[in-house]
């Protein structure tokens, strides 16, 4: 129903944030997110409002989350490398 | 610290197949578990089917899990008079603003695209902002036609309480609210849905708590997932747990996005802006409580008491009862195929649709008309499969199967 | 066995912008309008080809509206003479022997923009070897055409034509570089987006790379065509139809630059279906494609050249996409693709 895509704050200027989406960047309006956003944060956009700010540690959660439904084989794959990435990436 | 790339952000973790399979090969342990076939399950949101579509997903998905496609898809749900009223301002000279989604969603007799290629001022943008600047670059009278579920309505609303809102801009309010079009879906007799996929982006706005009541009142299972082809197959997997344990709960497997309580910022100012009245969803029904008014508070930002509408000139003639006997609700709702429907391939086509099936790139009325038939994904497979399909499927919506897979 | 018919596209009483769009409805508009008759080329291919003695002369024509005129990475000059030497190449004749230039004008047209296009012209000409050989200017009033018009007609000698509908099953399909780059620059400034990041079209002409593919595949190439309006999936659904077989496009295998795919998420826009004007999808012969592959990316306009799918007996006509998590049909794009919100 809605698109949603997720981007990373490089400037926040009153209610206009500029926001880097891999390498496309455009400004977008924070009067609806509920939370303050600062350079470095994610948030969601969706038609050019940011509509939640993504807490970074909730990346590694959801990921957890996923492996809790699978069965014991496959938990080295989601877990070894994708924990290095969080980790490697720091929090924010 | 250094924050990651970002494009090591998301994609890259979400959308690995190897990653998809594993879980996939978890739902078909689970259906297997479960033993029904088929075991109906329904999303509410077209961004849900495109991703889906996008990522080729059914193929991952077990025989016996049919996923249909509920009334999730805001655009194909607006209904006749509604485009009517924005062809008919856009016709009338004033400049209308819209999402791209839009512009061929057909009225009665014109789409917005007609009229833009009858030399009528239509602008597609990309979000309400660019509506604005279109307001204050032209001074002209600008009405944006705004479509879109509560994610989308929380932007409208935040540009009709922006102070410096120009007066020459109004809402054409086509916003629609999901909640009771899945109350609808779920109250259909003879309904085999067993489970529910919440829409992620939705529930970042509403929260997933309002969806509660209504697992506890249908006694179905509700999972809100993300749009990620990981999200969507966890989000399944989930939700056939709950379906093999008779669990009518509501689970979220969108933490990341989405909290009980939702945006109370954004919800704020959605019901400052808006209130709820019933209206017609194109090929469903009248969804009491479905459309999102603005109130009497914003009567000078609301295109309906700024200008007299008056739609009888694109309409031609008294629409038929085409759109009345369009089945697009039963097929929504899984009870019945496209070819069920008298108007398929007649006076419905994918250039003049009647329902929303057909209005949607990835409706199943469209879908069935562009490949002449429900596609079989398995027969496209290496190496040629051992033969026809054995069981009889339900002539349901989506997933594999079904007619021209049998034969 | 899925039983692949789709339906006849039906014309409206009247023309929109689909028609120009390059997906089914153009396709269906010229069948049935233009080539009711026996004149013109029945097969549909960039061009004609007319035998003149032991060799073929290659022509092709093409009217360039675009707008903005110019645009990030290119402009209307550039686009206009490269759409024609492209197509002249992708049957085959990269030697242009010369082309014309018609320009319609509307009044009030800036003499300085037309001075830069005309500037633009004669580098894309002298790029690609192909000199303006005729022209013609015309001027129309205000408000009957939006700036500028161009049309190019180009001829070329060549001694083997190359179809797009030479593809067998089996044969791999190749692709000179990155999709989505022309369409993607031009949706983003016409549309307002305010998309910052390089987001450059791909506009050139690929007579040079072309001619280096030929000589490396000889025989070996099957059928090419440039994957512009429609994009690459409506490329290789002409080229599967024609061929009369299926296409197996391997979804990881084709390059996109981060950019293009960073602006087709946030748009909700399939990068397949996103116009290119410097890219070519080269169909060859499996013991072929190695050599090809290497000419290609020795070429600076074919670094980025990969291999992207392959020709199936089965079921024929149809472009499958292989996504990693499994297979599915993609259609063809109806009409120019927009930003959508769902």
């Amino acid at each position: 129903m809605c698109l949603g895509v997720p981007g990373k704050v490089l400037e926040v200027d009153g209610f206009v944030a500029t926001v880097d989406f891999w390498g496309v960047r455009r400004q977008i309006r924070l009067e609806i997110v509920d939370e303050p956003v600062a350079p470095g944060d994610y948030v969601l956009n969706h038609v050019g409002y940011a509509i939640r700010r993504i807490p970074a540690e909730e990346i590694g959660e959801t990921l957890a989350l996923y492996e809790s439904l699978m069965n014991g084989e496959n938990e080295d794959l989601m877990a070894a490398d994708v924990w290095g990435e969080i980790q490697a990436g720091g929090g924010t | 610290m250094t924050a990651p790339p970002v494009k090591d952000f998301e994609q890259l973790k979400f959308r690995d197949p190897a990653r998809g399979k594993a879980l996939a090969a978890e739902l078909a342990r689970l259906a297997a578990e479960i033993g029904r076939s088929p075991i109906t399950l329904m999303h509410v949101c077209g961004s849900h089917e495109q991703a889906i579509a996008r990522f080729g997903l059914r193929a991952a998905f077990p025989d016996a899990v049919d996923l249909i496609m509920g009334p999730g898809c805001p655009v194909c749900v607006t209904d006749m008079p509604e485009v009517d009223e924005a062809v008919a301002l856009a016709r009338g000279g004033v400049r209308v603003a819209t999402y791209g989604d839009m512009l061929k969603v057909p009225g009665t007799v014109l789409s917005l695209g007609d009229a833009q290629s009858e030399g009528a001022k239509v602008d597609v943008v990309y979000s309400v902002t660019q509506a604005v600047e279109l307001a204050r670059a032209t001074g002209e009278e600008v009405v944006f036609f705004s479509t879109g579920f509560e994610t989308t309505a929380v932007a409208t609303a935040a540009v009709v309480l922006a102070p410096d809102r120009p007066k020459n801009l109004t809402i054409l309010s086509a916003h629609k609210y999901i909640l009771p079009a899945m109350e609808i879906v779920a109250e259909i007799p003879g309904t085999r849905i067993e489970g529910f996929l919440g829409a992620g982006h939705a529930a970042t706005i509403t929260g997933w708590g309002i969806f509660e009541p209504f697992a506890e009142k249908y006694g179905r299972p509700v999972v809100v997932a993300g749009f990620e082809p990981l999200d969507i197959i966890a989000g399944l997997v989930k939700l056939l747990e709950m379906v093999r344990d008779g669990k009518a709960e509501v689970a979220n497997m969108y933490p990341r996005c989405v909290t009980k309580e939702g945006n109370r910022r954004a919800l704020e100012q959605l019901w400052r802006v808006f209130e709820l009245e019933g209206g017609e969803w194109r090929g469903i029904a009248y969804i009491p409580d479905g459309n999102l008014r603005i109130r009497e508070e914003f009567a000078d930002a609301d295109a309906r008491r700024r200008f007299d509408i008056d739609v009888s000139a694109v309409r031609g003639y008294t629409p038929p009862v085409l759109t009345r006997s369009c089945i697009c609700g039963a097929i929504l709702s899984g009870l019945a195929s496209p070819l069920d429907c008298s108007h398929f391939g007649r006076e419905c086509l994918p250039d003049r649709p009647v329902g929303a099936c057909m209005v949607s790139s990835e409706g199943a009325c469209r879908i069935w008309h562009q490949y002449g038939g429900r596609p079989d994904l398995r027969t496209l497979s290496e190496p040629s499969p051992p033969g026809p399909l054995s069981r009889p499927l339900p002539p349901s919506l989506t997933g594999r199967g079904g007619e021209g897979a049998a034969s | 066995m899925i039983t692949y018919t789709p339906r006849p596209a039906v014309l409206d009483e009247r023309i929109s912008m689909k028609y120009g769009a390059g997906g089914r409805a153009m396709r269906a508009l010229i069948e049935e309008v233009f080539l009711g008759g026996s004149v013109g080329p029945g097969d549909m291919d960039d061009g004609a080809a007319i035998r003149v003695g032991d060799r073929w002369l290659v022509i092709t024509t093409d009217s360039h509206v675009i707008h903005p005129v110019f645009f990030p990475g290119g402009d209307i000059g550039r686009l206009s003479v490269s759409g024609t030497v492209n197509d002249l190449a992708m049957m085959g004749a990269t030697e242009v022997l010369g082309l014309t230039c018609a320009v319609i004008l509307e009044e009030g047209f800036a003499l300085d923009d037309l001075r830069r296009v005309q500037a633009s012209i004669a580098a894309t000409c002298e790029e690609a070897g192909a000199p303006v050989v005729t022209g013609d200017t015309k001027v129309m009033g205000r408000g009957e055409l939006d700036g500028i018009v161009l049309n190019t007609t180009g001829v070329a000698l060549t001694d083997r034509v190359v179809p797009d509908s030479g593809l067998r099953p089996g044969d791999l399909l190749l692709v000179t570089g990155t999709v989505g780059d022309h369409g993607m620059a031009v949706m983003a400034v016409r549309h307002g987006l305010d998309l910052a990041g390089d987001l450059r079209s791909d506009v050139t002409p690929l007579n040079g790379l072309i001619r280096r593919a030929l000589a490396a595949g000889g025989e070996g190439v099957a059928a090419m065509k440039d994957p512009t309006r429609g994009g690459l999936a409506s490329a290789l659904h002409e080229m599967a139809a024609k061929s009369g077989v299926g296409i197996l496009l391997d979804e990881a295998a084709v390059p996109v630059t981060p950019e293009v795919r960073a602006a087709a998420e946030l748009l909700g826009i399939e990068p397949l279906h996103v116009a290119n004007e410097g890219k070519a999808v080269i169909g060859v012969r499996p013991d072929a494609a190695g050599r090809v592959l290497d000419a290609l990316r020795s070429h600076p306009k074919g670094r980025d050249a990969a291999v992207i799918g392959r020709c199936l007996a089965d079921p024929p006509g149809s472009l499958l996409l292989d996504t990693g998590f499994g297979r599915r049909l993609l259609a063809e794009p109806e009409g120019e693709p927009l930003p959508r919100i769902c």
